[in-house]
This record gives C-alpha cells, structure tokens and sequence, in this order.
C-alpha cells in the first residue's frame, strides 16, 4: 500500500472515529463509515492540510470513498 | 461562573461604545482579547484601558474582503486558537428608500452582513477542529421590528439572525455554538447625536425609561461566550429594557 493510502486511511480513522479495519479502499465515508454532510467537509480540509494539496469544491464532491480521496491526492501530488 | 479564563476572543468594533464594552467584559472574565477597528489611536487607547495584557491590537478595516480570514490568522497565529468570535462592527447610513442608493444599501450589507459571515467562516474551521467555539454577532432591535429610514441596516441585523441560526445548526455536533445579542436603544455617540424631541420620544417607549449602556449587552455577550451556554445555539437574546418583547 502506498504512503498516501496510509495516510489517508489514518486520517479517516482518527476523523471518523472509526476502526481501521473498517476503512477499506472502497469504503463509502457516508454510506460505509457513518460519516455526515460536515464529516466529509472537514475530512476535506484535514486532507488539504495534511497533503499540501487544495481540493476545489467540484472535486470534493465527487470524493465519497477513501479510494476517490487518495487517487485525487496521488494525481495531484505527480501533476 | 462565566469565566473565560484562558480563552481568545476577537472583537470587532471595539473602538465603539459596546464594542469597548464587550472586550472589557471578556477582558474581566480572563479572556485575551484581540480587539479590531479602524481608529488605530483609539485601539490602543483600549488597550491601555485593559491594562495592556492579554490584549492583541488588531486594526483592520472590513470593508476590505481579505481582511476577515487575515484577522481569524493573525490571531490564531499570536495566541495558537481563536474560541470567541464577537461580530460586533457595524455602521448605519440612513436614509429612506426612496432615496436609498445601491451604494448605499451595498456598503452598509457588506460590512453589517458580510464581513461577519466572513469572519466566521474563518473562525469555525479551528472551532470545529477543537470541538469548542463561540460565535456571538451583535444585531439590533430593528432586525426584528424594522424601522423608518433603515432599510439596509435593518436588512443586514435580520440577516444575521438568519445567518446565526443556520451555522448553528451546521456545527452544533461541534461544541459551537452560534447566538445573536440584539440591542435596543443604547446611549452611544450614535444615540447621543439624536435630538432631544426625537429623545424624549424614544424613552417613552421603553419601559424601564433609559437607554441601554454598553454594560448591559456586554453581559449578554459575555454570558453566551461562556462554558455555562453551551445549550444555547441559535438564539437572539433581546437586551432593550423591555422595548420589544419578542
């Protein structure tokens, strides 16, 4: 697994408050992790933070699952 | 009870005469306080009143779009975290509305309206991110009942009750809360400019029959700002000696 599907994955736990065996690649942060509206803006931000990146909000939206948040951070990070 | 000890609050307006009061009040309870306004001499006047410890002297002029997210950072950057936000900052061009401008209806919903959604849109995202956080906007009678002459103003003191309710509900899983003080008549160099008929009048409608002093908002806000409100979200207190009973 890649250093950034680990962070990411991390990030997800502490922020959710969730157990990391439930944080899968294609875990839904609504519909698999209990996640609200707010939940997934704040995991945005702390995604931003953590990674240096920015995350417009017509990409944030189209983040709903851990493999969506760390392919947009990968794709970023090698642009 | 009420004591804010270690806390940091941002007060706008502050070189006003409730906004003088409020930083003075948070001040009292232990707070540190950054205080906000375009009169730099008058800044530090307060500051000095205060004692010139746990103040931070922010001058800032909010008509200028950027200056609320620099505000939220140069005060989370002095002291580490901002936990009280006071939208206190207002000003008033009346007029009716006949005669009423854009310009004048712009400028006064910008810095009324605005500038305080701005500011805390700032301020929530290190709130939210410590799971504790105050945001008390200071509204006006005239939000609620209207008034003659004040289209603009009365727009944007109602909009910032709708304002406050709606990030109230955003964020309460938070420990944010986000509350309105609506003043009445407060003796002020606004209300002082009155004319004496227009006086007189005025304080045969409220039933304690004075004006308000800055002291009485000011315990509002520092009453919301506390640990002890922290079931009160989404709420307009009313501090007007009775004038509007709503």
């Amino acid at each position: 697994m890649s250093d950034t599907a680990d962070k990411v994955k991390k990030i997800v736990v502490e922020h959710l408050g969730v157990e990391e065996s439930k944080v899968t690649t294609e875990a839904s942060f609504i519909d698999d992790l209990g996640a609200d509206s707010l939940d997934t803006v704040e995991l945005v931000m702390a995604f931003e933070e953590a990674f240096g990146v920015e995350i417009p909000d017509d990409a944030a939206e189209k983040i709903t699952t851990v493999k969506d948040a760390i392919d947009y951070i990968e794709k970023q990070k090698s642009a | 009870m009420f004591r804010l000890d270690g806390k940091v609050a941002l007060v706008t307006g502050a070189t006003g005469g409730i906004g003088a009061a409020i930083a003075t009040a948070l001040h009292a309870q232990g707070a540190t306080v950054a205080i906000t306004g375009r009169r730099e001499a008058e800044l530090a006047a307060l500051a000095e009143a205060l004692g010139g410890e746990r103040v931070l002297m922010a001058p800032a002029d909010l008509a200028d779009p950027a200056a609320p997210a620099a505000l939220v950072e140069k005060v989370e950057g002095a002291h580490g975290a901002l936990d009280i936000l006071v939208n206190n900052a207002g000003f008033t061009r009346d007029m009716l509305a006949l005669r009423m401008g854009d310009a004048d209806w712009n400028a006064v919903l910008e810095v009324d309206l605005t500038a305080p959604f701005r500011l805390a849109r700032a301020a929530l995202r290190g709130m939210m991110k410590r799971r504790s956080g105050r945001i008390v906007s200071i509204a006006s009678i005239v939000g609620v009942t209207g008034n003659a002459g004040q289209a603009n103003y009365a727009a944007a003191k109602a909009g910032l009750i709708g304002m406050s309710k709606s990030l109230a509900q955003e964020v309460a899983t938070r420990g944010v809360t986000v509350n309105v003080v609506a003043p009445g008549f407060v003796k002020t160099a606004m209300t002082d400019a009155l004319p004496e008929a227009a006086r007189t009048a005025l304080l045969s409608r409220i039933p304690t029959q004075r004006m308000g002093s800055p002291e009485d908002i000011a315990g509002a806000v520092a009453y919301l700002a506390s640990p002890e409100a922290a079931w009160v979200t989404g709420q307009t207190i009313h501090v007007n000696g009775g004038m509007a009973m709503i």
